[in-house]
């Protein structure tokens, strides 16, 4: 599989929330609007290519036995240093997101990669791995954040396209699954034609 | 590709160290980093809050009082103009929420009227409860300039003078419970206030 690929993989075809269907609590917990979807999607990619990396880096040095707790470790440590950064930087975000972004270490697309991926590849396929499922993952959350907003509030990234109340179950719990299983179904379909 | 070390109870344990040692400084030097930044951007949702429900003032004095029912502290943050007290504004709290605790502040002028309010954080359903923030209905309009004296902070379903969010009456209940609570705090300690 060549460079590309392992970029590109991560959007349509191996999309991890439309294709693999990992990391769905985040994916209907946080996705009630557009930019919320975003920025859960962007700190993913931020975590993902970093593990990555240095779970790659490291991957000859770590015996097999005690693989997992270090890997946790390395993305617990990267989870951490976003929640502060956007703590500092993007307080409004950070609150909204509130307990999600912690629980980014326990996203079984991270640990997925990370051994699934990371540990056998080397560094460069890995980091371009980790980048493009975490865009996928963020373009899956933005996508289903903006569907949800535009369907529940009629607005899309906060924007109001439609007055008034609209289909409120969709910024709701019940809507999420709905609208993600619409998705999958269109996601499906595509790559069956293709 | 060098060959993986194997898992002998030397290698775990200092793989283990090793990664959560550098792991720990990682992490200290971006507490480090970020400290000042998060402390200032909370401040400044502090400031943002106080200026929003208070008329002008040009100092604040912060005192703590203990809430009416003596569960817990209320932050009262005293406006002076002039070196007259103008008004507080009072850091305010309700565990009724639908969702949980709801965090408010509350201006109230020297004779209890209720300038404004502004909600901190909240966990209510969004759509719903979430209209308790003035920018997404004009719930909390109708607080302006009411004095909890004359003005029952109850909604109408219970015999009060409040217009409940339709479809939210939860949260609405709890929005007059955390004012009421400012109110009967500063009442009883309003001597100690000037």
């Amino acid at each position: 599989m060549n460079h590309i690929q392992n970029f590109t993989k991560g959007f349509i075809k191996e999309n991890p929330v439309f294709v693999l269907l990992l990391g769905m609590c985040p994916t209907l917990g946080t996705t009630t609007s557009s930019i919320n979807g975003l920025g859960m999607g962007l700190a993913t990619a931020f975590v993902l290519t970093m593990s990555n990396l240095v779970v790659s880096l490291v991957k000859n040095q770590i015996p097999d036995k005690v693989r997992i707790p270090s890997f946790i470790v390395i993305i617990a440590t990267f989870v951490t240093i976003v929640e502060l950064l956007m703590q500092a930087f993007t307080p409004t975000l950070f609150y909204q997101l509130g307990l999600f972004i912690p629980l980014i270490v326990v996203n079984c697309i991270v640990l997925g990669r990370a051994e699934a991926f990371a540990s056998k590849n080397t560094v460069g396929s890995s980091v371009l791995d980790g980048f493009g499922m975490g865009l996928g993952f963020a373009f899956a959350l933005t996508i289903l954040g903006s569907v949800r907003e535009l369907l529940g509030s009629g607005a899309i990234f906060g924007i109001h396209l439609m007055k008034g109340d609209m289909m409120l179950v969709f910024v709701l719990a019940p809507g999420a699954f709905i609208a993600l299983g619409y998705i999958i179904a269109i996601i499906n379909k595509l790559n069956k034609t293709a | 590709m060098a060959s993986k070390k194997e898992s002998t109870f030397a290698h775990m344990v200092v793989t283990l160290f090793l990664v959560a040692l550098i792991a720990a400084l990682a992490l200290g030097s971006v507490y480090v980093v970020t400290k000042k930044p998060i402390a200032l951007a909370k401040k400044k949702k502090q400031e943002a809050a106080i200026k929003a429900v208070l008329p002008a003032f040009d100092k604040i004095t912060v005192k703590k009082f203990p809430d009416a029912d003596g569960v817990d502290s209320l932050q009262f943050n005293i406006a002076f103009r002039n070196g007259k007290m103008i008004g507080v504004a009072v850091n305010t709290y309700t565990n009724k929420g639908f969702g949980g605790r709801i965090e408010a502040m509350v201006g109230l002028l020297d004779d209890g009227t209720i300038y404004n309010t502004s909600v901190l954080s909240l966990k209510e359903t969004p759509g719903l409860g979430t209209k308790l923030e003035k920018k997404k209905s004009n719930f909390p309009d109708q607080f302006i300039g009411k004095n909890p004296a004359t003005f029952k902070l109850k909604v109408k379903k219970d015999g009060g003078n409040v217009d409940a969010i339709t479809a939210a009456t939860i949260s609405s209940r709890a929005f007059c419970d955390a004012l009421q609570r400012a109110y009967d705090t500063f009442e009883k300690e309003k001597d100690k206030l000037k």
